[in-house]
């Protein structure tokens, strides 16, 4: 359990207020303004050079920020004793290839100035959690990437820090490697740690992020908890053999709409997700016939893609949406 | 200070250890020790044949203080060569592949991490080049019967030099990639040594310029005076005593690039102190800055 005495439990784990980096004449980051609660898995999507990367080498003080502000655990950005409990993946995650996966570790554990007496048993478990236990002892040059960001994400979570932060933890990793990582983020949130997740694998964020917050172009242009970025869920149904009398009836789930292109296509919103099978006991009750039900929700793609202001692809937003039953999805 | 003390034994430990698990410091070595052998099994030889001929010991002694003086020169300049080799991706490299970005997202200051892989670094380039140093010293002594009259001198100050090139590189390495932080200090260590040469020359020739330039590329870049006391330890008093001989000016001796009438001076061997600090002052500031 990290120790979190030293933070005001009203205290946010990262704040920043108009943070800016220019490169020269390249502006990197505009004006990143975000709170990330304490014990909250965080997630900071974005599409390549929005600058995400660079938001997480400022908020560790690896690079200055040319204006703005912030605190990180309390302190202020880049403080040198705040980085003791401070856990990070870089995006490019590469080790001394001439040391073993158990001496990274130990080199980490006396950077983070880990108590001697708890080194070897925190570099024990902590391999064993990221699944390196019966390669502990082989060099890190014959390591395969996927190992490599095992163990890069091992040195993160080493010493139970308070806040880990990840870039693209899963970029080397097959899927079971992938499911394994979301799983390790989940019990460390359950241990009350904050993991500040960066990523551009919208699935992945989906799937473990409390609240995230969607950065283009250097600037935040939403945040929020998935239910708030994506909005009312809705159900999407096509039907046939319903009488009008029928449709109108089934106001009392939501609203009720009906495609002007695609009369057979109806849609509730707003919908509580367990009422979906009353719905359709009800068309049926009425002689309709279902052909398809489909979670109405925008997907998360679909919401990053209009924040983005790019056009979704109109066969990779249809599959997108979960299938409940059967038939075609629309 | 345990925050700054033991970040900075744990990377000067860190450094010493990737020295040691490198294969290139071990061919090295056992480089070295087959130059000593043969050089050792040279001097015996060219001793043997001068005895044979009936060269007067005092001629032997002259002969054999001047080979070592060729050899040491050209020891520190394999040396030098080695210094910038070790020194040049000793941050650049670090940079490069990313290891930095986790380690510097420790505590630890990065005057800090600096200071620790320069202090690694010097213990095992200052090691490596007093010892080989010695050891070419002590197989010419084997070999000839002489020895020169400051040994641990003249293998200090050519180990200093390879320390100088070292850090210069070091320097070079918080902003340039590794071959040409490594390539132009060795061209800046070549230039420096012919500017001493041309120095000398000034000084037979009377142009002060050429004077000039020498006085300021030892202030620059110390290697070529440090050089200088190398050859001082090195020289036998029988070859100062020989080459004042026969009405020489020590104008006509300075144009000798092989001789010193002079040892260090204290002023100078406190500028060498001076500008080791400035040098790695100059690289913290340097690395402070650089982005990651």
């Amino acid at each position: 359990m990290p120790d979190q005495s030293s933070s005001a439990p009203s205290a946010a784990a990262i704040e920043t207020f108009e943070l800016s980096k220019r490169y020269g004449r390249t502006t990197a980051l505009a004006g990143l303004s975000m709170r990330v609660e304490p014990g909250e898995v965080f997630g900071f999507l974005g599409p390549n050079g929005a600058g995400k990367t660079t938001s997480v080498k400022l908020l560790l003080g690896l690079t200055a920020a040319t204006s703005g502000s912030g605190t990180v655990l309390g302190a202020p950005i880049g403080d040198r004793e705040t980085r003791r409990r401070i856990g990070y993946l870089p995006e490019l995650f590469r080790y001394q290839s001439w040391l073993r996966a158990r001496e990274v570790l130990r080199l980490h554990a006396e950077l983070a100035r880990l108590p001697a007496g708890r080194r070897g048993a925190e570099v024990d478990a902590t391999l064993e959690t990221v699944g390196l236990g019966d390669r502990a002892n082989d060099p890190v040059g014959t390591f395969s990437k996927g190992m490599q960001q095992r163990l890069g994400l091992g040195a993160a979570l080493l010493g139970s820090p308070e806040l880990v932060f990840l870039d693209e933890p899963t970029s080397a990793l097959d899927p079971l490697g992938r499911t394994e990582v979301r799983q390790i983020i989940r019990t460390a949130r359950d241990r009350g740690v904050t993991v500040f997740l960066n990523s551009h694998l919208l699935s992945e964020v989906e799937l473990v992020c409390d609240r995230v917050a969607v950065v283009n172009r250097g600037r935040v242009v939403a945040s929020g908890t998935l239910d708030e970025l994506l909005g009312e869920q809705a159900v999407v149904l096509r039907v046939s053999d319903l009488s009008a009398e029928a449709r109108t009836s089934l106001d009392r789930f939501g609203t009720v709409a009906t495609d002007p292109a695609d009369p057979e296509q109806i849609t509730i919103r707003p919908i509580d997700p367990t009422q979906i099978p009353d719905v359709v006991a009800s068309v049926v009750l009425a002689g309709g016939r279902v052909h398809a039900v489909a979670e109405g929700r925008e997907t998360l793609e679909e919401r990053f893609l209009e924040l983005l202001g790019a056009a979704p692809d109109p066969e990779g937003s249809a599959a997108a949406h979960r299938q409940i039953d059967g038939g075609q999805p629309r | 200070m345990s925050s700054i003390v033991m970040p900075l034994l744990v990377i000067f430990r860190l450094t010493l250890l990737d020295a040691f698990r490198r294969r290139i410091l071990w061919v090295l070595v056992v480089l070295t020790v087959v130059v000593v052998g043969l050089s050792g099994l040279g001097f015996e030889r060219l001793v043997s044949l001068a005895r044979a001929n009936g060269s007067s010991e005092t001629v032997i002694q002259l002969g054999v203080s001047q080979m070592l003086i060729v050899v040491a020169f050209m020891f520190s300049f394999i040396l030098a060569m080695t210094a910038a080799f070790i020194g040049a991706p000793a941050v650049s490299a670090d940079i490069d592949s990313g290891v930095l970005l986790a380690i510097l997202a420790r505590p630890i200051g990065r005057s800090t991490f600096l200071v620790g892989r320069w202090l690694g670094l010097v213990l095992v380039a200052g090691t490596y080049a007093l010892a080989s140093g010695l050891l070419e010293i002590g197989a010419m002594k084997l070999a000839s019967g002489y020895g020169p009259p400051d040994s641990l001198g003249a293998a200090g100050a050519i180990a200093l030099q390879a320390i100088i090139v070292l850090t210069l590189t070091l320097l070079f390495s918080t902003r340039l990639p590794s071959i040409a932080g490594g390539a132009i200090a060795v061209v800046l260590f070549g230039m420096c040594w012919i500017a001493g040469v041309l120095g000398g020359l000034g000084i037979y020739l009377k142009a002060d310029l050429m004077e000039q330039i020498a006085v300021v590329s030892r202030v620059l870049l110390p290697t070529d005076g440090i050089w200088r006391g190398a050859i001082f330890a090195l020289e036998p008093q029988v070859v100062i005593a020989v080459a004042s001989e026969g009405g020489r000016s020590s104008e006509q001796l300075a144009a000798n690039p092989f001789y010193a009438s002079a040892g260090l001076s204290l002023v100078y061997e406190a500028w060498v102190g001076a500008w080791f600090v400035i040098v790695l002052g100059l690289a913290v500031l340097s690395f402070r800055r650089r982005e990651l």
